[in-house]
């Protein structure tokens, strides 16, 4: 039997093929995101609406009267709001979570599997559960309260009626949505920490505290950081949660930038004025994308 | 006297364990929970406030759920969901599984930059996109079609998919492309007959993913589609089981839980990839 050449790996009909695989997806994708990605900065300079043809360059006029909508400034304040506490209590609840669930116990996979539901089913399915949870009439957390006898029956609250409790109310089920989620990160970060080093600084007498907070913690950095940065796109880029349960409501307490870019854009026909408030978005969006590049580019290098 | 206060500490950190371990588990799963108990109960049970919500004060009853399956869209929806979802995965992995194998082996480095910058394509959120989107829609004609879902939703699934097939393809040895082709395959069919066979698992998790996220996806849903009969479920269980102020509580609860439960089972089983997929090379 003839002794045959071993192929080359990569010559130069191996990388003629590689493009010829690759770019179908990529232009795919390109397509649908970076065109229309461009097309919102083209409509955010422009006066287009639902149903007409026919655009014109109106220039800066479509951010100037949106800076100038209260609305908009509240909305804007809003998404942060909602962001930073929503992360902060993720990121709390997920770390204690996490910790709890490092080691094998019996019914572990079903704990697991009851953690994860809200991450897994579909978020507007949720917040209908939510909803009918903090419902104002038959809301099973006020006849708690009342027979709790903290409340009174005639002047229970308002989950999602009143703007302060709305607002909790949203940031607690956006809180809910990204937990099961930030969990399971973290838990792929603890079973990488080494087990002994956690040990034997408890060997050597440092409490539980100071073995989370001066070992546990920096050595799970890296991955921490990782459910942090999804953790803000999800919850920063969502419209679902305030959609369903509030609708931005009541009296636009409750809006955030990519709901009100929708009650505009769609509902009021404005696409200009919807594509200007949605652009607001890019610029967390691109600290996020070279935080994650940075991340990348250090795994790489190690 | 150490070993007993070691015994104490031990216990005070069981204690703590599960302490965390049933709050968390109540608050993340008490929405299903009261899904499930809301869907068996009687209307005059539910809308009564002096009632105790927790138990049956009222016979159960299957009412909402026949009121769900034949009196409402849900059963469509359900099939619209399931289209989509076979058509989208269909074309994902048409388009993913040769990109990420192109990725993964022919472009070398390059090819893995070019990977990094389509899974950041996944920080464009549809929030971003959905305004000039829905005019393409329009302009294609696709308004209240599903089409326009089937065309839209891979540019999210697709880059996610390539991200985790890389990864996959790259485990695979080397050696034993090399065999197949000094035994005459060309590159590309030693990659249909060798590598795509063998990365059944990996084509697996695609699919399931895949499917996750069409069924979770509901602002394009929302923003092409309008009539009820084209609805897809996650946006038709909230909008149209509602009739103006009128909330059907008990169907809504038994379409939120059937949408979820299944799903929910099958994404346990695939959770490591996942996590794999998400945390881009920060664990080991």
């Amino acid at each position: 039997m003839a002794v045959k050449r071993r192929p080359r790996s990569t010559g130069s009909s191996g990388l003629g093929l590689g493009v010829a695989m690759f770019l179908p997806a990529v232009l795919y994708v390109l397509l649908l995101v970076a065109v229309p990605f461009g097309m919102a900065f083209f409509y955010a300079f422009s006066d287009a609406r639902i149903g007409s043809g026919g655009e014109h360059f109106v220039g800066f006029e479509n951010f100037s009267s949106v800076l100038e909508n209260p609305t908009f400034r509240k909305a804007l304040g809003n998404s942060f709001i909602f962001t930073i506490s929503s992360q902060i209590l993720v990121l709390i609840g997920s770390t204690a979570l996490a910790l709890a669930l490092k080691d094998k116990f019996r019914g572990r996979g079903f704990v697991r599997f009851v953690i994860l539901l809200p991450w897994v089913a579909p978020i507007s399915l949720g917040a209908i559960g939510w909803k009918w949870i903090l419902d104002s009439i038959y809301s099973v957390i006020n006849w708690v309260l009342i027979a709790l006898h903290i409340v009174k029956p005639f002047d229970k609250p308002m989950w999602l009626g009143q703007p302060v409790l709305a607002m909790i109310s949203v940031i607690v089920v956006h809180t809910w949505r990204l937990m099961p989620f930030s969990t399971v990160i973290l838990l792929a970060g603890l079973t990488a920490v080494p087990r002994d080093i956690p040990e034997a600084a408890a060997v050597d007498g440092a409490g539980f505290w100071r073995t989370l907070f001066e070992i546990t913690l920096p050595m799970l950095r890296p991955i921490l950081n990782v459910a942090m940065l999804f953790g803000i796109i999800f919850t920063f880029t969502d419209m679902i949660v305030v959609y369903v349960l509030t609708a931005g409501g009541p009296y636009d307490s409750t809006q955030v930038l990519p709901s009100l870019a929708f009650f505009t854009g769609i509902q009021g026909s404005d696409l200009a004025a919807g594509a200007a408030i949605s652009l607001f978005l890019v610029p967390l969006l691109v600290v996020v994308a070279v935080l994650m590049l940075r991340m990348a580019h250090r795994a790489e290098v190690t | 006297m150490a070993r007993r206060r070691g015994r104490d500490r031990a216990r005070l950190a069981r204690v703590g364990r599960w302490f965390v371990i049933l709050s968390c588990m109540t608050f993340l799963g008490f929405p299903f929970y009261w899904m499930l108990i809301t869907i068996f109960k009687q209307n005059a049970d539910l809308y009564e406030t002096e009632n105790n919500p927790f138990i049956f004060n009222a016979a159960p009853t299957l009412e909402n759920l026949r009121q769900l399956f034949y009196d409402t869209g849900f059963v469509r929806w359900l099939g619209n969901t399931a289209l989509v979802g076979v058509l989208v995965v269909a074309i994902t992995l048409i388009l993913a599984l040769p990109a990420a194998y192109s990725l993964a082996r022919l472009t070398g480095r390059w090819g893995e930059r070019l990977g990094i910058l389509l899974f950041l394509t996944y920080l464009v959120p549809p929030t971003l996109l959905f305004i000039p989107l829905s005019r393409v829609v329009a302009i294609l004609g696709f308004q209240d079609s599903i089409w326009s879902l089937v065309i839209v939703y891979p540019s999210f699934t697709i880059p996610f998919s390539i991200w985790l097939l890389m990864g996959f393809f790259k485990s695979i040895p080397r050696e034993l492309e090399d065999a197949a082709m000094v035994d005459g395959l060309t590159r590309f069919g030693a990659f249909i007959k060798l590598v795509v066979p063998m990365s059944t698992s990996g084509i697996l998790t695609v699919v399931i993913f895949t499917f996750t996220l069409v069924t979770q996806e509901f602002v394009y849903a929302l923003t092409f589609i309008s009539p009820e009969s084209h609805q897809m479920l996650g946006v038709g269980v909230p909008t149209f089981l509602i009739l103006g102020d009128v909330y059907f509580w008990g169907s809504l609860m038994g379409g939120c839980l059937i949408a979820s439960v299944p799903i929910a089972l099958v994404y346990n089983l695939f959770l490591d990839r996942f996590i794999a997929g998400f945390t881009v090379g920060a664990v080991k």
